[in-house]
Protein backbone atom coordinates (compact mmCIF):
# COMPACT_ATOMS: atom_id res chain seq x y z
CA UNK A 1 0.00 0.00 0.00
CA UNK A 2 1.20 3.39 -0.99
CA UNK A 3 1.21 5.77 1.86
CA UNK A 4 0.73 9.35 1.03
CA UNK A 5 3.96 11.34 0.40
CA UNK A 6 6.50 8.39 0.53
CA UNK A 7 7.56 6.35 -2.35
CA UNK A 8 5.70 3.14 -3.40
CA UNK A 9 7.80 0.80 -2.07
CA UNK A 10 7.23 -2.98 -4.09
CA UNK A 11 8.29 -4.68 -0.72
CA UNK A 12 6.02 -2.98 1.46
CA UNK A 13 3.16 -6.27 0.72
CA UNK A 14 5.52 -8.37 2.16
CA UNK A 15 5.71 -6.73 5.67
CA UNK A 16 5.06 -8.47 8.67
CA UNK A 17 2.57 -6.78 10.81
CA UNK A 18 1.45 -7.76 14.20
CA UNK A 19 -1.81 -7.57 15.05
CA UNK A 20 -2.02 -8.94 18.56
CA UNK A 21 1.08 -9.15 20.49
CA UNK A 22 1.81 -12.49 21.90
CA UNK A 23 4.67 -13.48 23.82
CA UNK A 24 5.41 -17.11 24.95
CA UNK A 25 8.63 -18.73 25.97
CA UNK A 26 10.18 -14.95 25.41
CA UNK A 27 9.99 -15.47 21.61
CA UNK A 28 8.20 -13.06 19.88
CA UNK A 29 4.51 -14.64 18.68
CA UNK A 30 2.70 -12.35 17.70
CA UNK A 31 -0.24 -12.89 15.72
CA UNK A 32 0.63 -11.21 12.38
CA UNK A 33 -1.69 -10.53 8.95
CA UNK A 34 0.83 -13.58 7.63
CA UNK A 35 -0.86 -15.49 10.75
CA UNK A 36 -4.58 -14.21 9.70
CA UNK A 37 -3.77 -15.33 6.20
CA UNK A 38 -2.77 -18.53 7.20
CA UNK A 39 -5.78 -19.23 9.31
CA UNK A 40 -8.17 -17.43 6.47
CA UNK A 41 -6.17 -20.03 4.00
CA UNK A 42 -6.90 -22.95 6.14
CA UNK A 43 -10.41 -21.43 6.64
CA UNK A 44 -11.56 -21.59 2.97
CA UNK A 45 -10.07 -24.95 2.34
CA UNK A 46 -12.03 -26.22 5.77
CA UNK A 47 -15.06 -24.99 3.63
CA UNK A 48 -14.46 -26.65 0.49
CA UNK A 49 -13.46 -30.54 1.75
CA UNK A 50 -15.17 -30.12 5.04
CA UNK A 51 -18.45 -27.85 4.74
CA UNK A 52 -18.88 -28.86 1.09
CA UNK A 53 -18.78 -32.29 1.60
CA UNK A 54 -21.32 -32.44 4.76
CA UNK A 55 -24.18 -33.76 2.69
CA UNK A 56 -22.43 -36.50 1.15
CA UNK A 57 -24.07 -35.63 -2.11
CA UNK A 58 -24.54 -39.06 -4.65
CA UNK A 59 -24.44 -35.86 -7.18
CA UNK A 60 -22.19 -33.59 -5.69
CA UNK A 61 -23.17 -29.48 -5.89
CA UNK A 62 -21.08 -26.76 -6.66
CA UNK A 63 -18.37 -26.77 -3.31
CA UNK A 64 -18.51 -31.19 -3.24
CA UNK A 65 -17.78 -30.85 -6.83
CA UNK A 66 -15.12 -29.17 -6.25
CA UNK A 67 -14.15 -31.07 -3.13
CA UNK A 68 -13.82 -33.99 -5.18
CA UNK A 69 -11.80 -32.34 -8.05
CA UNK A 70 -8.98 -31.62 -5.48
CA UNK A 71 -9.14 -34.94 -3.91
CA UNK A 72 -9.04 -36.80 -7.55
CA UNK A 73 -6.58 -33.83 -8.78
CA UNK A 74 -4.03 -34.45 -5.96
CA UNK A 75 -4.79 -38.30 -5.67
CA UNK A 76 -4.11 -39.00 -9.52
CA UNK A 77 -0.80 -36.91 -9.11
CA UNK A 78 0.59 -38.77 -6.17
CA UNK A 79 -0.68 -41.89 -7.54
CA UNK A 80 1.02 -41.28 -10.85
CA UNK A 81 4.49 -40.67 -8.86
CA UNK A 82 4.53 -43.33 -6.77
CA UNK A 83 2.21 -45.88 -7.45
CA UNK A 84 -0.54 -47.21 -4.93
CA UNK A 85 1.53 -47.39 -1.93
CA UNK A 86 1.94 -43.69 -2.03
CA UNK A 87 -1.85 -43.03 -0.65
CA UNK A 88 -0.31 -43.73 2.53
CA UNK A 89 1.33 -39.73 2.22
CA UNK A 90 -2.50 -38.44 0.36
CA UNK A 91 -3.34 -36.09 3.97
CA UNK A 92 0.46 -34.64 3.81
CA UNK A 93 0.45 -34.16 -0.25
CA UNK A 94 -3.33 -33.18 0.02
CA UNK A 95 -2.94 -30.73 2.74
CA UNK A 96 0.45 -29.54 0.81
CA UNK A 97 -0.77 -28.94 -2.03
CA UNK A 98 -4.26 -26.91 -0.93
CA UNK A 99 -2.59 -24.81 1.92
CA UNK A 100 -0.14 -23.45 -1.02
CA UNK A 101 -2.43 -23.26 -3.77
CA UNK A 102 -4.74 -21.40 -1.25
CA UNK A 103 -1.93 -19.39 -0.23
CA UNK A 104 -1.39 -18.17 -3.52
CA UNK A 105 -4.59 -17.62 -4.40
CA UNK A 106 -5.28 -15.50 -1.31
CA UNK A 107 -2.43 -13.70 -2.17
CA UNK A 108 -3.61 -12.29 -5.58
CA UNK A 109 -6.20 -10.27 -3.36
CA UNK A 110 -5.27 -6.93 -3.33
CA UNK A 111 -4.19 -5.36 -0.16
CA UNK A 112 -3.75 -9.12 0.83
CA UNK A 113 -0.87 -10.68 2.72
CA UNK A 114 0.43 -14.05 0.21
CA UNK A 115 1.84 -16.73 3.22
CA UNK A 116 3.76 -18.11 0.50
CA UNK A 117 6.20 -15.07 -0.33
CA UNK A 118 7.65 -15.37 2.96
CA UNK A 119 10.89 -17.85 2.32
CA UNK A 120 10.38 -18.70 6.21
CA UNK A 121 6.88 -21.07 5.78
CA UNK A 122 8.03 -22.51 1.87
CA UNK A 123 11.53 -23.89 3.55
CA UNK A 124 9.45 -24.91 6.73
CA UNK A 125 7.31 -27.01 3.87
CA UNK A 126 10.77 -28.50 2.05
CA UNK A 127 12.39 -29.51 5.61
CA UNK A 128 8.78 -30.92 6.30
CA UNK A 129 8.72 -32.87 2.83
CA UNK A 130 12.62 -33.90 3.41
CA UNK A 131 12.30 -34.74 6.86
CA UNK A 132 8.97 -37.12 5.91
CA UNK A 133 11.04 -38.46 2.82
CA UNK A 134 14.03 -39.42 4.87
CA UNK A 135 12.16 -40.68 8.19
CA UNK A 136 10.07 -42.75 5.88
CA UNK A 137 12.78 -43.75 3.97
CA UNK A 138 14.66 -45.20 6.94
CA UNK A 139 11.87 -46.37 8.41
CA UNK A 140 10.73 -48.92 5.50
CA UNK A 141 14.06 -49.98 4.27
CA UNK A 142 16.74 -49.22 7.21
CA UNK A 143 20.21 -48.71 5.93
CA UNK A 144 18.84 -49.66 2.35
CA UNK A 145 17.14 -46.43 1.97
CA UNK A 146 21.25 -44.50 1.51
CA UNK A 147 21.30 -47.07 -1.94
CA UNK A 148 20.16 -43.67 -3.12
CA UNK A 149 23.18 -41.89 -2.89
CA UNK A 150 24.86 -45.05 -4.84
CA UNK A 151 23.83 -45.59 -8.89
CA UNK A 152 23.61 -49.65 -9.21
CA UNK A 153 26.44 -50.76 -11.95
CA UNK A 154 28.91 -47.72 -11.69
CA UNK A 155 32.49 -48.94 -10.88
CA UNK A 156 33.85 -48.18 -7.70
CA UNK A 157 35.79 -45.08 -9.26
CA UNK A 158 33.28 -43.12 -10.97
CA UNK A 159 31.21 -44.22 -7.71
CA UNK A 160 33.86 -42.11 -5.19
CA UNK A 161 32.22 -38.83 -7.79
CA UNK A 162 29.11 -40.03 -7.87
CA UNK A 163 28.66 -40.05 -4.34
CA UNK A 164 29.16 -37.25 -3.48
CA UNK A 165 27.19 -35.75 -6.17
CA UNK A 166 23.74 -37.74 -5.21
CA UNK A 167 23.76 -36.27 -2.01
CA UNK A 168 24.83 -32.67 -2.99
CA UNK A 169 21.73 -33.23 -5.23
CA UNK A 170 19.46 -34.62 -2.38
CA UNK A 171 20.59 -31.85 -0.15
CA UNK A 172 19.75 -29.02 -2.83
CA UNK A 173 15.96 -30.76 -3.51
CA UNK A 174 14.49 -28.72 0.30
CA UNK A 175 16.66 -25.47 -1.16
CA UNK A 176 15.18 -25.24 -4.45
CA UNK A 177 12.21 -26.90 -3.11
CA UNK A 178 11.72 -23.72 -0.81
CA UNK A 179 13.42 -21.03 -3.33
CA UNK A 180 11.07 -21.66 -6.46
CA UNK A 181 7.78 -21.24 -4.51
CA UNK A 182 9.18 -18.48 -2.47
CA UNK A 183 10.98 -16.92 -5.59
CA UNK A 184 7.87 -16.94 -8.14
CA UNK A 185 5.48 -15.62 -5.35
CA UNK A 186 8.23 -12.87 -4.19
CA UNK A 187 8.87 -11.99 -7.97
CA UNK A 188 5.40 -12.28 -9.59
CA UNK A 189 3.51 -9.54 -6.73
CA UNK A 190 6.84 -7.03 -6.85
CA UNK A 191 6.33 -7.25 -10.70
CA UNK A 192 2.96 -6.62 -10.30
CA UNK A 193 3.47 -3.68 -7.81
CA UNK A 194 5.91 -2.26 -9.99
CA UNK A 195 4.07 -1.93 -12.77
CA UNK A 196 0.54 -0.76 -10.39
CA UNK A 197 3.03 1.66 -9.30
CA UNK A 198 4.56 2.95 -12.72
CA UNK A 199 1.05 3.69 -14.21
CA UNK A 200 0.24 5.60 -11.00
CA UNK A 201 3.29 7.83 -11.01
CA UNK A 202 3.07 8.38 -15.15
CA UNK A 203 -0.40 9.57 -14.34
CA UNK A 204 0.72 11.89 -11.81
CA UNK A 205 3.54 13.39 -14.15
CA UNK A 206 1.88 16.04 -16.56
CA UNK A 207 2.02 14.67 -19.97
CA UNK A 208 3.46 11.21 -19.24
CA UNK A 209 0.49 10.22 -18.16
CA UNK A 210 -0.47 9.64 -21.57
CA UNK A 211 1.91 6.43 -21.40
CA UNK A 212 -0.03 4.87 -17.91
CA UNK A 213 -2.30 2.49 -19.44
CA UNK A 214 1.00 0.58 -21.04
CA UNK A 215 2.06 -0.53 -17.70
CA UNK A 216 -1.80 -0.56 -16.28
CA UNK A 217 -2.07 -2.98 -19.51
CA UNK A 218 0.84 -4.99 -18.43
CA UNK A 219 -0.26 -5.44 -15.12
CA UNK A 220 -3.57 -6.95 -16.43
CA UNK A 221 -1.55 -9.56 -18.30
CA UNK A 222 0.86 -10.06 -15.24
CA UNK A 223 -2.12 -10.77 -13.09
CA UNK A 224 -3.46 -13.37 -15.10
CA UNK A 225 -0.08 -15.12 -15.37
CA UNK A 226 0.00 -14.58 -11.95
CA UNK A 227 -3.37 -16.73 -11.48
CA UNK A 228 -1.61 -19.40 -13.59
CA UNK A 229 1.99 -19.30 -11.81
CA UNK A 230 -0.33 -19.27 -8.28
CA UNK A 231 -1.44 -23.01 -9.62
CA UNK A 232 0.68 -24.18 -10.96
CA UNK A 233 3.87 -23.30 -8.30
CA UNK A 234 1.66 -25.40 -6.49
CA UNK A 235 1.47 -27.96 -8.59
CA UNK A 236 5.01 -28.23 -8.82
CA UNK A 237 5.39 -28.21 -5.05
CA UNK A 238 2.84 -31.18 -4.84
CA UNK A 239 4.46 -33.14 -8.21
CA UNK A 240 7.73 -32.71 -6.49
CA UNK A 241 7.00 -33.70 -3.36
CA UNK A 242 5.43 -37.10 -4.78
CA UNK A 243 8.85 -37.47 -6.45
CA UNK A 244 10.96 -37.01 -3.19
CA UNK A 245 8.07 -39.58 -1.79
CA UNK A 246 8.43 -41.78 -4.37
CA UNK A 247 12.44 -42.23 -3.28
CA UNK A 248 11.68 -42.89 0.32
CA UNK A 249 9.10 -45.66 -1.00
CA UNK A 250 11.37 -47.14 -3.72
CA UNK A 251 14.95 -45.94 -3.21
CA UNK A 252 17.27 -47.32 -6.13
CA UNK A 253 18.07 -45.94 -9.28
CA UNK B 1 0.52 -40.04 10.21
CA UNK B 2 1.76 -40.20 13.71
CA UNK B 3 5.21 -39.51 11.85
CA UNK B 4 3.93 -36.14 10.64
CA UNK B 5 2.29 -34.95 13.69
CA UNK B 6 5.84 -35.54 15.52
CA UNK B 7 7.94 -33.81 12.60
CA UNK B 8 5.50 -31.20 13.31
CA UNK B 9 6.60 -30.85 17.04
CA UNK B 10 9.83 -31.26 16.47
CA UNK B 11 9.88 -28.56 14.23
CA UNK B 12 7.91 -26.07 16.57
CA UNK B 13 10.17 -26.75 19.47
CA UNK B 14 13.45 -26.22 17.45
CA UNK B 15 12.87 -23.81 14.49
CA UNK B 16 12.17 -20.91 16.50
CA UNK B 17 15.39 -21.42 18.32
CA UNK B 18 17.25 -21.58 15.14
CA UNK B 19 15.80 -18.40 13.63
CA UNK B 20 16.32 -16.81 17.36
CA UNK B 21 18.92 -14.18 15.68
CA UNK B 22 17.87 -10.88 16.19
CA UNK B 23 18.90 -7.84 14.39
CA UNK B 24 17.61 -4.42 14.18
CA UNK B 25 17.42 -1.69 11.52
CA UNK B 26 15.22 -1.94 8.28
CA UNK B 27 15.63 -5.21 6.07
CA UNK B 28 14.24 -6.97 2.99
CA UNK B 29 10.80 -8.41 4.74
CA UNK B 30 10.89 -11.96 3.82
CA UNK B 31 14.56 -12.27 5.05
CA UNK B 32 13.67 -10.41 8.21
CA UNK B 33 14.21 -13.18 11.21
CA UNK B 34 13.20 -11.78 13.80
CA UNK B 35 9.44 -12.73 11.72
CA UNK B 36 10.11 -16.29 11.85
CA UNK B 37 9.53 -17.75 14.93
CA UNK B 38 5.96 -16.28 15.01
CA UNK B 39 5.53 -17.32 11.41
CA UNK B 40 6.57 -21.01 12.12
CA UNK B 41 4.48 -20.94 15.39
CA UNK B 42 1.53 -19.93 13.29
CA UNK B 43 2.29 -22.10 9.85
CA UNK B 44 2.90 -24.70 12.61
CA UNK B 45 -0.51 -24.24 14.19
CA UNK B 46 -2.77 -23.79 10.90
CA UNK B 47 -1.12 -26.40 9.00
CA UNK B 48 -1.04 -28.85 12.14
CA UNK B 49 -5.08 -28.05 12.10
CA UNK B 50 -5.56 -28.28 8.31
CA UNK B 51 -3.77 -31.67 8.39
CA UNK B 52 -5.59 -33.28 10.75
CA UNK B 53 -8.90 -31.79 9.49
CA UNK B 54 -8.06 -33.19 6.00
CA UNK B 55 -6.89 -36.51 7.36
CA UNK B 56 -9.44 -37.08 10.12
CA UNK B 57 -12.75 -35.45 8.47
CA UNK B 58 -12.52 -34.18 5.15
CA UNK B 59 -10.27 -36.76 3.00
CA UNK B 60 -12.08 -39.99 4.41
CA UNK B 61 -15.32 -38.16 3.62
CA UNK B 62 -14.43 -37.75 -0.25
CA UNK B 63 -13.07 -40.59 -0.60
CA UNK B 64 -16.31 -42.98 0.94
CA UNK B 65 -18.27 -40.28 -0.82
CA UNK B 66 -16.66 -41.57 -4.61
CA UNK B 67 -16.12 -44.96 -3.37
CA UNK B 68 -20.13 -44.51 -2.25
CA UNK B 69 -20.72 -43.04 -5.97
CA UNK B 70 -18.52 -45.55 -7.84
CA UNK B 71 -20.00 -48.75 -6.53
CA UNK B 72 -23.45 -46.87 -7.04
CA UNK B 73 -22.66 -46.55 -10.55
CA UNK B 74 -21.23 -50.01 -11.09
CA UNK B 75 -24.43 -51.55 -9.50
CA UNK B 76 -26.80 -49.52 -11.88
CA UNK B 77 -24.27 -50.53 -14.94
CA UNK B 78 -24.87 -54.49 -13.59
CA UNK B 79 -28.88 -54.39 -12.81
CA UNK B 80 -28.93 -51.93 -16.74
CA UNK B 81 -27.20 -55.41 -18.07
CA UNK B 82 -28.99 -57.88 -16.31
CA UNK B 83 -32.28 -55.86 -17.41
CA UNK B 84 -31.09 -56.43 -21.04
CA UNK B 85 -29.72 -59.51 -20.78
CA UNK B 86 -33.40 -60.30 -19.63
CA UNK B 87 -35.29 -58.03 -21.98
CA UNK B 88 -32.77 -59.98 -25.12
CA UNK B 89 -34.33 -63.27 -23.27
CA UNK B 90 -37.95 -62.12 -23.37
CA UNK B 91 -37.43 -61.05 -27.07
CA UNK B 92 -36.25 -64.52 -27.98
CA UNK B 93 -38.88 -66.21 -26.26
CA UNK B 94 -41.40 -63.48 -28.21
CA UNK B 95 -40.12 -64.45 -31.57
CA UNK B 96 -39.89 -68.18 -30.78
CA UNK B 97 -43.60 -67.81 -29.81
CA UNK B 98 -44.29 -66.26 -32.58
CA UNK B 99 -42.69 -68.67 -35.07
CA UNK B 100 -44.59 -71.57 -33.41
CA UNK B 101 -47.96 -70.19 -33.21
CA UNK B 102 -46.62 -69.20 -37.19
CA UNK B 103 -45.97 -73.02 -37.61
CA UNK B 104 -49.31 -73.65 -35.93
CA UNK B 105 -51.61 -71.76 -38.01
CA UNK B 106 -50.16 -73.08 -41.00
CA UNK B 107 -50.31 -76.73 -39.85
CA UNK B 108 -54.03 -76.02 -39.16
CA UNK B 109 -54.92 -74.01 -42.35
CA UNK B 110 -53.50 -77.27 -44.41
CA UNK B 111 -55.37 -79.65 -42.58
CA UNK B 112 -58.38 -77.80 -43.04
CA UNK B 113 -57.58 -77.75 -46.42
CA UNK B 114 -57.07 -81.15 -47.24
CA UNK B 115 -60.47 -82.34 -45.11
CA UNK B 116 -62.32 -79.77 -47.24
CA UNK B 117 -60.39 -80.85 -50.16
CA UNK B 118 -61.64 -84.22 -48.76
CA UNK B 119 -65.18 -83.80 -47.79
CA UNK B 120 -65.67 -82.30 -51.40
CA UNK B 121 -64.12 -85.39 -53.22
CA UNK B 122 -66.54 -87.81 -51.51
CA UNK B 123 -69.49 -85.19 -52.14
CA UNK B 124 -68.83 -85.07 -55.29
CA UNK B 125 -68.30 -88.65 -55.57
CA UNK B 126 -71.62 -89.62 -54.20
CA UNK B 127 -73.47 -87.06 -56.08
CA UNK B 128 -71.31 -88.39 -59.31
CA UNK B 129 -72.81 -92.09 -58.45
CA UNK B 130 -76.24 -91.06 -57.63
CA UNK B 131 -76.16 -89.51 -61.30
CA UNK B 132 -74.62 -92.60 -62.96
CA UNK B 133 -77.06 -94.87 -61.26
CA UNK B 134 -80.55 -92.49 -62.25
CA UNK B 135 -78.80 -92.21 -65.77
CA UNK B 136 -78.74 -95.60 -65.88
CA UNK B 137 -82.31 -95.98 -64.47
CA UNK B 138 -83.10 -93.54 -67.09
CA UNK B 139 -81.62 -95.40 -69.48
CA UNK B 140 -83.63 -98.35 -68.48
CA UNK B 141 -87.20 -97.03 -68.38
CA UNK B 142 -85.77 -95.67 -71.73
CA UNK B 143 -85.41 -99.05 -73.37
CA UNK B 144 -88.73 -100.36 -71.58
CA UNK B 145 -90.69 -97.90 -73.15
CA UNK B 146 -89.25 -98.29 -76.71
CA UNK B 147 -89.80 -102.03 -76.04
CA UNK B 148 -93.29 -101.74 -74.96
CA UNK B 149 -93.74 -99.15 -78.28
CA UNK B 150 -92.42 -101.83 -80.09
CA UNK B 151 -94.63 -104.35 -79.25
CA UNK B 152 -97.37 -102.23 -80.04
CA UNK B 153 -96.38 -101.40 -82.98
CA UNK B 154 -97.50 -104.70 -84.76
CA UNK B 155 -100.56 -104.15 -83.91
CA UNK B 156 -100.85 -101.28 -84.35
CA UNK B 157 -99.86 -102.17 -88.08
CA UNK B 158 -102.22 -105.03 -88.19
CA UNK B 159 -105.76 -102.90 -87.35
CA UNK B 160 -104.39 -100.27 -89.44
CA UNK B 161 -103.87 -102.68 -92.52
CA UNK B 162 -107.27 -103.90 -91.45
CA UNK B 163 -108.93 -100.84 -91.47
CA UNK B 164 -107.56 -100.29 -94.96
CA UNK B 165 -108.26 -103.56 -96.24
CA UNK B 166 -111.87 -103.10 -94.52
CA UNK B 167 -112.08 -99.84 -96.42
CA UNK B 168 -110.88 -100.61 -99.53
CA UNK B 169 -112.33 -104.41 -99.92
CA UNK B 170 -115.11 -103.76 -97.75
CA UNK B 171 -114.42 -107.14 -96.09
CA UNK B 172 -112.55 -107.76 -93.14
CA UNK B 173 -109.19 -109.41 -93.50
CA UNK B 174 -108.58 -112.66 -91.24
CA UNK B 175 -106.38 -112.90 -88.87
CA UNK B 176 -104.29 -115.35 -90.26
CA UNK B 177 -104.29 -113.50 -93.34
CA UNK B 178 -103.30 -110.18 -92.07
CA UNK B 179 -100.60 -112.26 -90.40
CA UNK B 180 -99.15 -113.85 -93.00
CA UNK B 181 -99.41 -110.42 -95.25
CA UNK B 182 -97.38 -108.71 -92.16
CA UNK B 183 -94.56 -111.08 -92.10
CA UNK B 184 -93.96 -111.48 -95.58
CA UNK B 185 -93.64 -107.26 -95.14
CA UNK B 186 -91.41 -107.38 -91.87
CA UNK B 187 -89.60 -110.11 -93.99
CA UNK B 188 -88.62 -107.97 -96.66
Amino acid sequence: MAQPGKPIDPMHQFEVQKLVDLQFFGRDLSFTNASLWMLIAIGVITLIMVYGTARRELVPGRLQSLAEMAYEFVASTLTGATGKDGMQFFPLVFSLFMFVFAANLLGMIPGSFTVTSQIVVTAAFAVLVIGVVVIAGVIKHGTHFFGLFVPSGVPAPILALMVPIEIISFLSRPVSLSLRLFGNMLAGHIVLKAFGGLAVMLLGAGAWAALAPVPLIMAVAVTALEFLVAFLQAYVFTILTCVYLNDALHPGH
Amino acid sequence: MRLVTALMIAAVLTVPALAAGDGGGHRFPPFDARTFPGQIFWLILSFGALYLLMSRVALPRVGAVLEHRRETIDGNLRAAEAAQKQAEAAAQAHEQALAKARANAQAIAQEARAKSAREIDAKRQGVEQDLARKMIAAEQAIAETKAKAMEHVGDIAREAASAIIEQLGGKKPTAAALNKALGAAAGE
